[in-house]
């Protein structure tokens, strides 16, 4: 009985010890889930989810602040990737923090830009070229649609643009939906 | 004849399908007349795209360069004949999407005037190092004419340390209608048999093997006559059977040499380099004439066109004089394919170009294709497995790309897959198995894409916050620099002064006061000092 006892101590006490050392040896350094979070995030820096950018948005959902569907251009796709990661039901898209839409790209009317800078200052990933008093323009494959850019602009000179397709980026249709088990949706009542 | 046959191998599933092939081969190749205008894509292959060097106006040569690629990956775009380029803009190309891309227009003066090609020209091109036969190769813009259009100096140039053994050219030409290859073999097989000797001494190989479907009894007679013998110089004309897709670059290296070719790999990894007869064709011209890619032999086939047959194309002819100079549309033509009926497109319009990768053209009438029947759902049974000459699971493949989850298609090795259309073929169900599949593949490039777009914008995020956070620190360094010096700088300064003022004005007194007694009392010096 005695003996039992000890052992099991003995037992105990020296896992514990293991895991200690375990503990303090292989501190994992940082939250690896925020970076898990932000590689899934679309990295278009808009703020729409209501952080200052994506990262802090990860921190957010990490830290069971923010909900999962507050990105609208990461969309649905973007949705059920998080909610596999952090085992949760997939939910549709936050109506307040907007609507899932085609990638654009921000365009400067060079004719009108008046060379303010404001809007070189507000984009969040340096998309912009330009200097004071000179013509700005936008590094189209930098730009991340965020439309950041669009706001301080005091001539209104930024326009978004959807991102156009060449025979590179085509992507083949999904093949039209026939009778292979479900039914079509029903679209004639409206 | 050798008395020993070449050993072959059998590679797992393909089809039987019929030929179709003699509809188009009862003619020789007509060489085509020179169109009114040539349109020539400044992307006709994957890789970058081409910067036009001439401009609006110009006058240019058969065989000059009017645009280049600047990336590993590319070749530059010949004009195929000669006249004046008219325009440089997006036109309609060639392609499933149906999009535009960047082309030179050239209209033409009809004289097919040559450039200059005799600096270029190696005769004697045994002497010539490897490097300079591929740059040769590079140059005269050749792609490989099999129908995926790949940069030919690209294949002719071995990674390092890899060694190459075999280089095999393909004549297999398996898929039905199509004959350019035959009719090529048939009529010149000696440049064939020429430009295979000079891809051996480019990838310095010790054996070549051309294989040939067995239904082309004349390209194979047509090539023995032209070696002497079955073989001979170290190159082995094969015939092997004829099932579909025998002329799929895995599947015949497994004809010919039992080897298959890794999973996601390349033929180089195991030492064997595969090229097409018109490709090797197209490298005798470029290296022994020094003249460069203009033209290409496309088969002009199917009940749809009243005079099926071949023709000797220039680049950038329109499709729809292909058709006219094969007696035009029959009365039923139904539908307009570039490539064959297994693998090939459809066209939405006739406007478009032939490109270094048109190798048929299908007009297809009502007896030729019809509906696709509707699809049913999948019963299991397993006939799309034992097709695949990939050795692939299409059912699986076919579920996980419906269900988006492209993750677990990859896992089936998805891009392993090489869109030969087995599987639909023999589908009961009648699945469009092969668009799910290409669908997907063209999602998880996007995918990719869209990853490092994401992965750009968040390192160019994080430094943007780096570099204000520095801005920020250096901003506020600086201001507590100016700071404590407007504290004491001045400070210091003025006392030095002031006292330095005194000094002076005390010397001034002490020297006039022997002189005279009553001294100026409004000393301007003291006047500072004292402020």
């Amino acid at each position: 009985m005695v003996n039992a006892i000890l052992a099991i101590g003995a037992l105990a006490g020296g896992f514990g010890l293991i895991l200690g050392y375990a503990a303090i040896r292989f501190r994992v350094e940082g939250d690896p889930v925020v970076d898990q979070i932000d590689a899934i995030l679309p990295q278009t820096q808009c703020a729409q989810c209501g952080y200052p950018g994506c990262r802090p948005y990860a921190e957010a959902i990490a830290a069971g602040e923010a909900d999962i569907n507050q990105c609208p251009p990461g969309g649905e796709a973007g949705i059920q990737a998080l909610a596999d990661l952090l085992g949760r039901e997939p939910k549709p898209l936050s109506a307040e923090h907007g609507e899932e839409s085609e990638p654009t790209v921000a365009v400067i009317d060079e004719q009108h830009c008046i060379g303010c800078t404001l809007c070189i200052q507000a984009c969040p990933v340096d998309a912009i070229l330009g200097a004071p008093k000179q013509m700005h323009t936008v590094i189209e494959s930098e730009c991340t649609g965020c439309e950041l850019c669009i706001e301080p602009c005091p001539v209104d000179c930024i326009y978004m643009v959807p991102v156009g397709e060449d025979i590179t980026t085509w992507r083949w249709p999904y093949p039209a939906a026939t009778s292979t088990g479900q039914p079509e949706p029903d679209t004639a009542e409206a | 004849m050798v008395d020993h046959p070449h050993k072959l191998w059998r590679f797992h599933g393909g089809l039987h399908l019929e030929a179709h092939k003699d509809i188009s081969t009862g003619e020789p190749v007509h060489i085509m007349r020179v169109p009114r205008h040539v349109v020539l894509p400044l992307r006709q292959h994957i890789g970058e795209a081409a910067e036009p060097q001439v401009s609006i106006g110009e006058r240019v040569d058969k065989g000059q360069v009017i645009a280049r690629g600047s990336g590993y990956i590319s070749s530059p775009v010949h004009a195929s004949t000669s006249g004046t380029v008219v325009a440089i803009e997006d036109r309609l190309a060639p392609h499933p999407s149906g999009l535009s891309v960047p082309s030179i227009v050239i209209e033409t003066d009809g004289r097919d005037h040559w450039a200059d090609c005799s600096r270029t020209a190696m005769p004697d091109y045994a002497g010539v190092e490897p490097a300079v036969i591929r740059s040769r190769v590079r140059e005269a813009g050749i792609v490989g004419l099999g129908g995926a259009a790949f940069p030919t100096a690209v294949k002719l140039n071995p990674r390092p340390g890899q060694q190459i053994d075999t280089v095999i050219l393909n004549g297999a030409e398996c898929e039905p209608y199509i004959t350019c290859d035959d009719m090529l073999m048939r009529e010149q097989p000696a440049e064939i048999l020429e430009g295979l000797r000079i891809i051996r001494h480019a990838l310095q190989a010790r054996r070549c093997l051309i294989g040939i479907e067995d239904n082309k009894p004349e390209a194979y007679q047509a090539l023995c006559k032209a070696l002497g013998d079955e073989e001979a110089d170290g190159i082995r004309i094969v015939q092997v059977p004829t099932i579909y897709p025998a002329g799929g670059e895995k599947q015949l290296i497994k004809v010919l040499t039992g080897q298959e070719v890794p999973s996601q790999g390349l033929p180089s990894d195991i030492g064997i380099v595969c090229q097409n007869v018109g490709t090797a064709a197209s490298i005798y011209r470029a290296v022994v004439h020094g003249q460069p890619m203009v033209s290409r032999v496309v088969t002009v086939t199917g009940n749809g066109v009243r005079r099926p047959r071949n023709l000797e194309v220039l680049l950038g002819t329109p499709i729809r004089e292909l058709i006219a100079d094969c007696g035009g549309y029959s009365q039923d033509p139904q539908r307009l394919i570039m490539g064959g009926p297994m693998m090939g497109f459809a066209l939405h319009t006739d406007e478009v170009p032939a490109v270094k990768g048109t190798n048929c053209i299908l007009v297809a009438d009502s007896d030729e294709v019809s509906e696709p029947r509707p699809a049913m759902p999948c019963i299991r049974c397993g006939a799309c497995t034992e097709a695949c000459p990939a050795n692939l699971l299409p059912q699986q493949l076919y579920w996980h790309a419906r269900s988006k989850d492209f993750d677990k298609a990859q896992d089936y090795s998805l891009f392993d897959c090489i869109e030969c259309g087995c599987c639909a073929y023999v589908c009961p169900s009648n699945l469009p198995l092969v668009q799910y599949y290409r669908f997907a593949k063209t999602e998880i490039w996007k995918q990719e894409r869209d990853r490092q777009k994401a992965d750009l914008a968040r390192q160019r995020y994080e430094l943007r916050l780096e570099r204000k956070e520095r801005e920020e620190r250096e901003k506020a360094e600086r201001h507590a620099r100016k700071k404590s010096a407007v504290k004491q700088a001045p400070d210091s300064d003025k006392k030095q002064q002031i006292e330095a003022a005194r000094e002076r004005a005390r010397q001034r007194k002490a020297a006039r006061a022997p002189e005279s007694e009553g001294g100026e009392e409004d000393d301007p010096e003291h006047k500072a000092g004292t402020g």
